[in-house]
């Protein structure tokens, strides 16, 4: 690097920093085309066939007072509700996904594998097979399982503080327990109850509607900006504990801030979407892979979370014809060849373990 | 920078758990002086050194930064006073050598406070003096074990403290880049007058940079002082148990302990080959 010797040494670290941020910069933007660019296809495609225009006249019916109640339906009533939904869940999810795995400094640690969805999924399960209970209420129980279980790992994590490799192990143990008592009671339940929980456990974008889209689009409005506050504190607890502590950070109050962060985030996606696969836990090392030694995977995760979220909905709704499938099964496809695919770097690398 | 912070400890006991390292410890570390901790394995020097970096709470007693409680404290406020470097930091995947340095520039910046053209002249005199400048936009993960160690250096300079702890800073490094790192040290003592204190393995590399040495055994303090006072034969043999002459070191007339093993012994009085 040469090209470095005519500069003063400020100017230098000036530049390297400015080439960080550009390189931050165009990542988020690029991801950011490409989440519109699917959300206009996802507009776009489906079984009725309505010409671009028409799909433009509907989105800006509110606004124009030009209606027409057949495509406005479609659009506004039943795809524009779903590309929303799958913008925002995966991005809940993407956000939770890298917050865990940074905190946790252990990229499989996302809140599918430690626990948290599968806490939401048990709790959902109890509420449609033990309460026989129905939209919300499904939705409410998974928010409150998600919580739950995520206290229950941090109180039993706790000795003087706790360790992000304990919290792990915890909370993988803890994950086993909800995966059991949402066994047993499929063991205990009718047929028809465990089909519907099935389908709630699969994760789908099928139901999606704005009436149910309040709790997760305030929650990502609110936690969001949160998340990026608390960056400067998360990004040096990344160094080690010690070395956090060293530079000032409060290290206890960062982890918990930021876990609850990302907790809520991933319990009201999964509230609303169902437990879909694997989005929280590829989203944040694919953000880091184009991302590069350029920092702050935040907002890249969270829309490499929408991105993937809304292209596998449209998979699953257009890739084989008349079959339609939940998003969940995509993604749980195409997640484990991910996870494969991680486990094989890390052995390369000798980070395997 | 030369203001001179004074750190010491009062009756302070340390451990994890039930098991106590540390008893009753108390010590001043000198202001502008190179302070080296030895000591045998497990004999708490680490111990003690996390506790003066408030990185441990004490189970009694006190850590003083300029006389008041460390521990109570806002951790920031000490962050802008005293700097440590532990002893198995990590460096996020990827991040390159002028974001790593930047982080020490944590302490001082607010919440919304941006980054500065002061941050950018903190991060760069700490390259300089690490001679890393260099490697700015490198990736850390790619660096040799010797550069990776002053890059981390360099992180802590860029906090820009009096106070500077360092936890075994030249453990796994070849002997050429242990030399580099403890120049490095004292240069920071001598041209900038700041308070180093590092817990170092090497004892002759200890007596050849220390201005004050503090030696321990047992979770206490053994003997303390100048090198060519504190390192007689028998604190070496009650710190490391070990039999020892202590000759003068050719190179930098401190003193240089030569162990005496079990298979050298009868050769002593033969002159050396």
């Amino acid at each position: 690097m040469n090209v470095n010797v005519q500069f003063t040494p400020a100017t230098t670290v000036a530049v390297a920093r400015h080439r960080l941020r550009s390189r931050h910069r165009l990542v988020s933007a690029g991801l950011a085309l490409l989440v519109l660019a699917l959300e206009a296809v996802a507009l776009t495609i489906g079984d009725y066939p309505l010409p671009v225009a028409e799909v433009v006249t509907s989105l800006l019916s509110p606004f124009t007072g030009v209606t027409d109640p057949a495509s406005d339906f479609i659009v506004l009533g039943v795809r524009l509700p779903r590309a929303i939904t799958g913008l925002l869940a995966g991005a809940a999810l993407g956000l939770s996904g890298v917050i865990f795995q940074t905190v946790l400094r252990n990229p499989l640690a996302s809140p599918d594998i430690v626990g948290i969805t599968t806490g939401a999924s048990s709790a959902a399960v109890v509420a449609i097979i033990v309460f026989h209970a129905t939209g919300l209420t499904i939705a409410i129980s998974a928010t409150g399982g998600a919580v739950l279980i995520a206290a229950l790992i941090y109180a039993l994590s706790w000795r003087g503080g706790v360790t992000p490799y304990r919290l792990v192990l915890v909370g993988i143990g803890m994950a086993a327990i909800a995966a059991a008592i949402t066994s047993y009671l499929f063991t205990r339940a009718r047929i028809f109850e465990v089909q519907q929980a099935l389908a709630w456990l699969t994760g789908s974008l099928n139901g999606a509607s704005f009436d149910n889209l309040g709790p997760l689009a305030l929650g990502l409005l609110v936690l969001g900006p949160v998340a990026a506050i608390l960056y400067r504190p998360l990004a040096s607890l990344e160094l080690g504990d010690d070395a956090a502590k060293a530079l000032g950070t409060r290290v206890e109050v960062t982890r918990l801030g930021t876990l609850l962060v990302a907790v809520v985030l991933a319990a009201f996606a999964t509230a609303t979407v169902g437990p879909i696969a694997f989005v929280a836990f590829a989203a944040g090392p694919v953000a880091r892979r184009l991302l590069g030694p350029a920092g702050n995977a935040l907002l890249p995760s969270a829309l490499v979370g929408a991105a993937v979220t809304i292209s596998a909905d449209l998979i699953a709704q257009h890739a084989l014809g008349r079959n339609q499938l939940p998003a969940g099964v995509v993604t749980g496809a195409i997640g484990a060849l991910f996870l494969i695919y991680l486990l094989a770097a890390a052995n390369r690398s000798g980070r395997g373990g | 920078m030369s203001q001179n912070h004074q750190l010491s400890a009062t009756d302070v006991t340390l451990g994890y758990g039930e098991r106590t390292i540390v008893e009753k410890l108390s010590v001043t570390l000198p202001p502008g002086q190179f302070t080296v901790i030895v000591g045998a394995n497990a004999c708490g020097k680490s111990t003690l050194l996390r506790g003066l970096a408030r990185l441990l709470a004490p189970v009694s007693g006190a850590v003083y930064l300029d006389g008041r409680a460390i521990h109570q404290m806002s951790t920031r406020e000490v962050a802008t006073v005293l700097g440590v470097l532990p002893q198995t930091p990590v460096a996020p995947d990827g991040i390159t050598v002028a974001d790593l340095v930047g982080r020490g520039r944590y302490p001082h910046q607010g919440w919304f406070r941006q980054w500065t053209a002061t941050d950018d002249a903190a991060v760069a005199s700490a390259l300089q003096a690490t001679d890393t400048l260099d490697l700015a936009q490198r990736s850390v993960d790619e660096l040799s074990g010797g550069q990776r160690q002053r890059v981390w250096i360099a992180m802590a300079l860029a906090q820009r403290t009096d106070i500077l702890l360092l936890d075994e800073p030249t453990t796994f490094l070849d002997i050429n880049h242990q030399v580099e790192v403890l120049d490095l040290l004292t240069d920071l003592v001598r041209t900038q007058g700041r308070t180093v204190v590092a817990v170092l393995h090497d004892l002759n590399l200890a007596c050849r940079y220390a201005d004050h040495i503090v030696a321990m055994q047992g979770g206490r303090i053994v003997a303390e002082g100048a090198p060519a006072q504190v390192m007689q034969p028998g604190v070496v043999k009650t710190v490391f148990g070990i039999d020892s002459e202590v000759v003068i070191d050719p190179v930098s007339q401190s003193p240089m302990i030569v162990p005496i093993g079990r298979h050298h012994r009868l050769k002593l009085a033969v002159p050396a080959e």
